[in-house]
């Protein structure tokens, strides 16, 4: 704290001793930025932190820009640097003379050098970006890649996987990928609406979905776990809440999981009710549910609803009080969502909730 | 009744009332043709946007500065920083640097006023409109669907969003036309400049003696012209789908949404080039006055200008790396990219040797430009990084491009803005702004910019996306958003204090007299502020600077220029 009777000299030093100690934090603090995070980067991370790769295109596009920074942070050292040495050497003192500087036009040599270098630079950065370009965008499709089809929603995404017959949303399980035994996921992005763009840093650079203009990416996930993301298009009302997840499995798990997901939805006959409410209002409009009546496909298919940790693309956690509130008035989590209120009374939604709790 | 006097309209009235004199200097500037009253005109509408688009981004701020907030709604927030972009850019960028460019121009190269004063208040006056058109959907947006309000589909609208069963209500309609009708507005005045520019210069001034401010209008003005063409022919084609069953953008008739986004981004980024070129022609004028040198490599200036000016228009698509182009076409827009760093270095290095040997003196001017230095030198440098299409696919719409191109639109043209207004407010208003309050202004705005534009980066890299309104508090992106959002407050604090000394100053400033930074250009010869019709016989010069040859008649420029 400033003491009040400090005379001005004695503020100023301490002034300038606080400013200098805040430019150390500040030093400090971008410091911890780019090295605590990387230091923190093994494996799934609930930051999406592009500094934290975890795939081959992300790994190649790291390296990538570790060396961009080279280059740039030296120019910005170079010219920085003399900024600050003109800036000082140069300034105007107290004891100058009235009379003005020598004048200089220019110097033809000297503005040669400085357009040469740059040139140089230009074709360094080029020709290392293009390699990468290259190296990502135009690598061959495996015979062992997993093909799966994603399609942007307004303000969800839908997963289907053609070989495995299996449809889901907004959770994408894909199967850890090793040099030993390298599965990488290829996906072919789509659009039912508007842009989207498919963002999960760790993962890879990200690719927009774009009505009639199927678009592709891949990644090959090394380490398993939940890798987030989310659409990086903006895409209208709720698209802060169309978020991803991303489930990198053992091979084992990969397989369970869709044997699962292949089958039609379990019907208990407990939850009769429910399902009956669920099949005669609108819900079975815009939902599937393999194995009953309800072939909807506006909204995501509910088959294996309770497979997924989250609802509505990431912005409930999956839990039955979470769905009751969803079903009530979907704005209660996403104001603008693209599911109505259906009004139904509390006793129906509790019927209903017990049924999807049991679509395993 | 019958001896009651009437007062006659126009009869001669020795003391007209107050509310009369009001209205009569109210009436003189609607209608008024000079360049200097336009010019004002021009720059202080852009200030009052100036604000209002700055509380956009402070709400936006409060917003994001917890995860989950719920300060503003979803679609408040997606309104907000649409209008917050779209003001900016073309309420607040374009009009106040025509508006230097209206007044300053004319006299710098000696001419009396504008080539075609007309027309001149024709183009304010639609700009003007066009910002009125797209305030007022705030207001007169609720269409017969009873949805939506202001425009909410970013400042880039990409289709299809802005179809009609997308966006239905009439927001984007006020978007589009606002924006035709301000663009009619730009068009103008950019002829307007281009004209004056080539036939009104006064005797002997060649146009390799204009002051390097003429010359980047110059290739401003035909930039403009290049680029507001595309985005008004997109607009229309918008308001043609919307309107008349046209299928240009609409996806779900075999339209293109690609299409859009090449309209869109032939206009924008050189559009980039509209605003920060009249940055580096303030940064022209004023490095070299404070350091009291000749600017160095003039024809190098001119020719990085016009270079930047036409690689500019080749380097659209590297807004579009994620779209999915095919990997050669995202190399040449790499390539193209890359390349605008050529000129803008040769800039750089020579506002180095112009300071260089030099003996700089910082009043407030030159501490913005001295800043612009360093910020436009790290935003050129992010740029780079951008232009690298591999890891843009990871930067690209996230924190990171806000930013850069924050970096680029406050860090390098809003603050030459402010050098600017501190330069030659002593001319147009006789009086000098305070210096005191002009360095209380520099270094909070200064520190304010930095703690939020800095930081800002680092969000980007952490993986959030922009345009979103909220974010789930698991991200590890909530302390560097507050971060972010007391910095904006920090600049909103510096901006009222710019505000209060544009204003007090006007009253109370020392008197400025005709040349207060001892300065070599034409408008420097002229009394503060100029008379009406600038010059009372016409100028004639001999070398790029006339008053140094006037206050240095045994060492005259023109014996040493090339
Ligand atoms: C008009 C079409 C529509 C109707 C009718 C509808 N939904 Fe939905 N539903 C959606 C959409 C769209 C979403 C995705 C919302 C989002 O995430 O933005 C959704 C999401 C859901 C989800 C979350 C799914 C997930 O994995 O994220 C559940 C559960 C759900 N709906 C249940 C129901 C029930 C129960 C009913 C009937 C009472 C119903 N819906 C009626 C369109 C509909
Ligand atoms: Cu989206
Ligand atoms: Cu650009």
């Amino acid at each position: 704290m400033l003491n009040p009777s400090a005379t001005g000299t004695r503020r100023n030093m301490q002034q300038i001793r606080r400013l200098s100690s805040i430019r150390c934090r500040l030093v400090a603090f971008s410091l911890w930025c780019v090295t605590g995070l990387k230091a923190a980067a093994e494996g799934p991370q609930s930051t999406p932190s592009i500094l934290a790769p975890a795939s081959t295109p992300a790994h190649e596009i790291y390296g990538l820009s570790l060396f961009v920074l080279l280059i740039t942070g030296a120019i910005f050292a170079v010219v920085a640097g003399l900024l600050v040495f003109v800036i000082i050497r140069f300034r105007e003192r107290e004891s100058d003379a009235q009379h003005e500087p020598a004048q200089i036009y220019g110097s033809a040599q000297v503005e040669l050098a400085w357009t040469v270098i740059p040139v140089l630079i230009v074709v360094v950065l080029f020709l290392t970006t293009a390699r990468i370009i290259f190296a990502i965008q135009d690598e061959p499709k495996p015979e062992s890649a997993l093909d799966v089809t994603v399609i942007g929603h307004q303000f969800w995404w839908e997963f289907r996987y053609p070989k495995l017959n299996i449809v889901t949303a907004n959770e994408l399980h894909v199967p850890v990928s090793t040099s030993q035994q390298p599965e990488p996921t290829y996906l072919r992005l789509l659009s039912a609406d508007v842009d989207h763009s498919f963002w999960v840093p760790q993962l890879g650079g990200k690719t927009d979905l774009i009505p009639n203009h199927p678009n592709e990416m891949w990644i090959d996930p090394e380490e398993a776990g939940l890798y987030v993301g989310q659409c990086a298009q903006f895409c209208g009302i709720e698209h802060a809440k169309m978020l991803i997840r991303v489930y990198v499995d053992t091979p084992q798990q990969f397989e369970e999981w869709a044997k699962n997901q292949q089958q039609p939805g379990v019907q208990d006959a407990a939850a009769a009710e429910g399902r009956h409410i669920f099949e005669s209002e609108a819900c079975m409009n815009c939902h599937t549910i393999e194995g009953t009546t309800a072939h909807g496909t506006f909204g995501p298919d509910l088959t294996h609803l309770m497979s997924r940790a989250t609802i509505a693309a990431g912005a409930a956690a999956n839990t039955p009080r979470n769905l009751h509130a969803w079903i009530e008035d979907p704005n209660t989590f996403k104001p603008g969502a693209l599911m109505p209120a259906m009004q139904l009374s509390d006793q129906e939604i509790n019927e209903v909730v017990a049924y999807l709790t049991t679509l395993h | 009744m019958a001896d009651q006097t009437y007062p006659i309209p126009g009869s001669l009235d020795a003391a007209p009332s107050r509310g009369a004199a009001l209205l009569e200097w109210l009436h003189s500037w609607v209608v008024t043709v000079d360049h200097k009253k336009l010019g004002i005109l021009y720059v202080v509408y852009a200030l009052f946007f100036l604000v209002v688009a700055g509380v956009e981004a402070l709400a936006i701020r409060i917003q994001l500065a917890v995860p989950n907030a719920h300060f503003l709604s979803p679609e408040l927030y997606n309104e907000f920083f649409t209008m917050h972009g779209t003001t900016m850019v073309f309420l607040v960028g374009m009009p106040i640097l025509f508006g230097f460019a209206n007044y300053m121009v004319p006299l710098m190269i000696g001419a009396r006023d504008m080539a075609f004063p007309r027309l001149n208040a024709f183009s304010f006056w639609m700009t003007a409109f066009g910002g009125l058109l797209l305030y007022y959907s705030f207001i007169g947006g609720f269409g017969l669907y009873g949805m939506g309000a202001a425009p909410d589909v970013g400042w880039w609208a990409y289709a299809p969003l802005t179809a009609k069963a997308f966006s239905p209500g009439h927001a984007t309609d006020y978007w589009a036309l606002a924006l035709v009708v301000s663009g009619f507005g730009t068009l103008g005045t950019a002829i307007n400049i281009i004209a004056t520019i080539l036939s009104m210069r006064c005797r002997g001034m060649t146009l390799f003696r204009m002051p390097l401010f003429a010359w980047l209008m110059l290739v401003v003005s035909g930039l403009t012209l290049i680029t507001i063409t595309p985005l008004t022919a997109a607009q229309i084609m918008l308001v043609i789908d919307r309107y008349l069953g046209g299928h240009f953008f609409d996806t779900q008739a075999g339209g293109s949404a690609v299409v859009w986004m090449h309209f869109f981004w032939i206009f924008g980024h050189p559009e980039v080039y509209v605003l920060v070129l009249p940055a580096f022609a303030i940064a022209n004028e004023i490095i070299p006055v404070f350091s009291r040198k000749a600017i160095f490599g003039y024809p190098a200036m001119v020719a990085a200008s016009v270079g930047i000016a036409f690689i500019s228009l080749t380097v659209w698509a590297h807004h579009m790396f994620t779209v999915g182009m095919t990997s050669v076409s995202n190399a040449f827009f790499v390539l193209s990219t890359m390349m605008v760093g050529i000129p803008t270095g040769i800039k750089i290095f020579n506002w180095l040797a112009t300071l260089w040997g030099g003996r700089i003196r910082f009043a407030t001017p030159m501490l913005f430009c001295t800043a612009f230095l360093f910020q436009f030198l790290i935003a050129g440098l992010t740029g780079i990084m951008l232009s690298v299409a591999a890891w843009d696919w990871q930067l690209h719409n996230s924190y990171f491009v806000v930013a850069h191109f924050h970096y680029v639109l406050v860090g390098a043209i809003v603050f030459c803005i402010f050098a600017a207004i501190y330069y030659w407010y002593p001319k147009v208003t006789g009086r000098m702004l305070s210096e005191r309050l002009g360095k209380w202004h520099f270094w909070l705005f200064l520190i304010g910019f930095h703690v939020t534009f800095d930081t800002m980066h680092f969000v980007g890299l952490l993986g959030m996306p922009r345009s979103i309104y909220t974010y789930e508090a698991d991200r590890g992106w909530g302390t560097l958003n507050m971060v972010v959002s007391i910095g904006g407050f920090v600049q909103g604090i510096a901006v009222l204090i710019f505000v209060w000394n544009l204003i007090n100053s006007y009253f109370h400033g020392a008197k400025a007299g005709n040349d207060p930074w001892d300065a070599w250009t034409l408008e420097w010869s002229t009394p503060s502020p100029p008379p009406p019709y600038n010059f009372a016989t016409d100028p004639v010069v001999r070398s790029r600077r006339p008053l140094w040859d006037l206050k240095h008649p045994n060492d005259p420029d023109w014996k040493y220029e090339r």
